[in-house]
């Protein structure tokens, strides 16, 4: 990816440490004339958890596909200083392909196929490895997404909409694995959610993105906390 | 009963070769979702090319795999110029009706316009149910099961030929995981060569090759590909059978000159076969 020279500056909300993993600095991403990102500074810490709430349409997916590589800013600058992977919006398996296929394309960019430390973290996954994909749950389909990027080896795994179209109860004994493999592994996550409450729970610090532009930041209690949070993104519910 | 039995083999063979050209078609389609138009004249070059091979004193068996290889290679170049510059699909589709007319322009300049052909495997001919079989039949039949199960060992089995599903299947996750989807499409051209070349090669020897006639090998070959949906390289299969059987006893017990016209009603018909299942899926 070709990345744009900018002024680096602090944000006006705070500024990025040197040895962030990842970190974003005024980034603008455009389809054709729309402004999708407006400026968006972000990063993520070292085996750090991260949560990027905000309405459908803020730029949440954008800003993802923009650290994948899939998009190209049109300004500013990306820092990666490790392997990211990432967890698409809804999935995005390749269906007719067998779960362990799906799991070890994952490491197509290297490393090693073996797609058993997968089994470990899923262990359902392992009676359904030879199963076409497409017919899974979605709940085993999450899995297997969640699986197919940590086959990569990542420092840290973006996940886009972890609880879109879940159970709750599947949603919690996901999210839960991965809280488990960040304290296990060191793995960063950068969770992007629409359910809020979920992801301010689970992660220590948390951006707002709206309108392509980040418009809080802070640790998760407090924004949990934080009146204008808690009406737009928690429903008005009170939390703990 | 022999004129049957002539027909039956005759029909399987030239079904054969029209199931490389139609695997060509799948497989370029599945990646890139261009339906490649050139991908008669792949089959034309590797007859020609293998005619001056032959006649260059070049040994047979090495003659027809040098012009399968240059086939894929015409496959390769056509398939940057129609994929590398990021051309919406319409534009790519008229691309490949463009190199299907530059080819056969490029075709006549080298060869002329005389129909060429040259012997397969020599040997005696043999006798099956009374009726005379040549032995370039037998040869045909096992050549292209042979590259059938070649494909659907490579791409069916190996963790490349996963890869390149899995760019078939959705090209946005294959390059989250880092696959080169372009370079596959470059890939799948190639592969599209090769199987286009190899059914020239295979076919010139039972029906003289001319320099232009790439668009009726293309027509069949993109009819049998309509039967699998051009997403499946089983059903091509089938439907390089049906097509070639269909030719062959429309040509014996009705009339030769009714077999184009047959093929492309075939064509129709599945045409509208698929766009009602298609419509019919949309609405599940
Ligand atoms: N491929 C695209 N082409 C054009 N506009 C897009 C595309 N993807 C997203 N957008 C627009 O960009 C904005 C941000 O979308 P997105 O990043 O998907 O938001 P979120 O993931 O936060 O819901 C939306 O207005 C959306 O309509
Ligand atoms: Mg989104």
């Amino acid at each position: 990816m070709k990345l744009l020279e900018s002024v680096e500056q602090p944000t006006p909300n705070g500024s990025i440490p040197s040895d962030a993993l990842l970190a974003t600095y005024n980034l603008v991403v455009r389809y054709g004339a729309a402004v999708a990102l407006d400026g968006v500074s972000m990063y993520v810490g070292k085996g750090e958890m991260v949560a990027l709430i905000g309405p459908n349409g803020a730029g949440k997916s954008t800003l993802l596909n923009t650290l994948s590589g899939i998009n190209r800013p049109a300004a500013g600058k990306i820092i990666c200083n490790g392997k990211l992977a990432h967890v698409p919006e809804g999935r995005q398996l390749f269906p007719e392909l067998t779960v362990e296929d799906n799991l070890r394309l994952g490491a197509y960019r290297g490393g090693s196929r073996d797609p058993s430390p997968m089994y470990e973290l899923f262990p359902q996954l392992h009676r359904l490895r030879h199963r076409r994909a497409g017919g899974l749950s979605g709940g085993e389909q999450q899995m297997v997404a969640i699986g197919r990027a940590l086959m990569a080896h990542p420092d840290i795994v973006a996940v886009d909409e972890l609880s879109q179209g879940l159970a709750p109860i599947v949603v919690s004994d996901i999210a839960n694995h991965l809280v488990s493999l960040n304290k296990q592994n060191g793995t960063a996550v950068l969770l992007v959610e629409q359910n809020a409450q979920l992801a301010l729970d689970i992660t220590s610090r948390a951006y707002v993105l709206e309108n392509g532009r980040i418009s809080k930041e802070g640790r998760s209690a407090d924004l949990a906390r934080d009146p204008a949070v808690h009406k737009a993104y928690l429903g008005g519910q009170v939390s703990r | 009963m022999t004129a049957f039995v002539e027909y039956l083999m005759t029909g399987i063979a030239r079904g054969l070769v029209f199931a490389l050209l139609a695997m060509g078609f799948v497989f370029i389609y599945r990646v890139t979702r261009v339906v490649n138009f050139a991908q008669g004249a792949f089959a034309v070059f590797g007859g020609f090319i293998t005619y001056s091979l032959l006649r260059a004193g070049v040994p047979q068996g090495v003659s027809e795999l040098l012009a399968i290889l240059a086939a894929a290679l015409i496959g390769l170049i056509f398939g940057i110029i129609t994929i590398a510059g990021d051309l919406p699909l319409l534009a790519s589709l008229i691309i490949t009706i463009g190199l299907s007319i530059l080819s056969e322009a490029i075709l006549m300049l080298i060869w002329g316009t005389t129909p060429i052909t040259y012997s397969g495997l020599t040997g005696h001919d043999f006798v099956i149910l009374g009726a005379f079989i040549q032995r370039q039949y037998l040869i045909v039949v096992l050549a292209s099961l042979a590259l059938f199960a070649l494909v659907a060992l490579a791409f069916g089995r190996t963790y490349f030929g996963k890869a390149m599903t899995a760019c078939a299947s959705n090209p946005y996750a294959a390059k989250l995981s880092g696959i080169n989807v372009k370079r596959m499409g470059l890939v799948a051209f190639m592969l599209g060569g090769a199987l286009g070349g190899a059914a020239g090669v295979l076919i010139t020897p039972l029906s003289p090759m001319t320099y232009d006639a790439d668009v009726s090998l293309a027509i069949t070959g993109f009819a049998a590909a309509i039967v699998g949906g051009l997403t499946s390289p089983g059903l091509a299969v089938i439907g390089g059978l049906v097509f070639g059987l269909a030719e062959q006893f429309v040509a014996g017990y009705w009339s030769p000159s009714n077999e184009t016209a047959v093929a492309l009603a075939l064509l129709i018909i599945l045409l509208l076969w698929q766009a009602r299942r298609m419509r019919l899926e949309g609405l599940e």
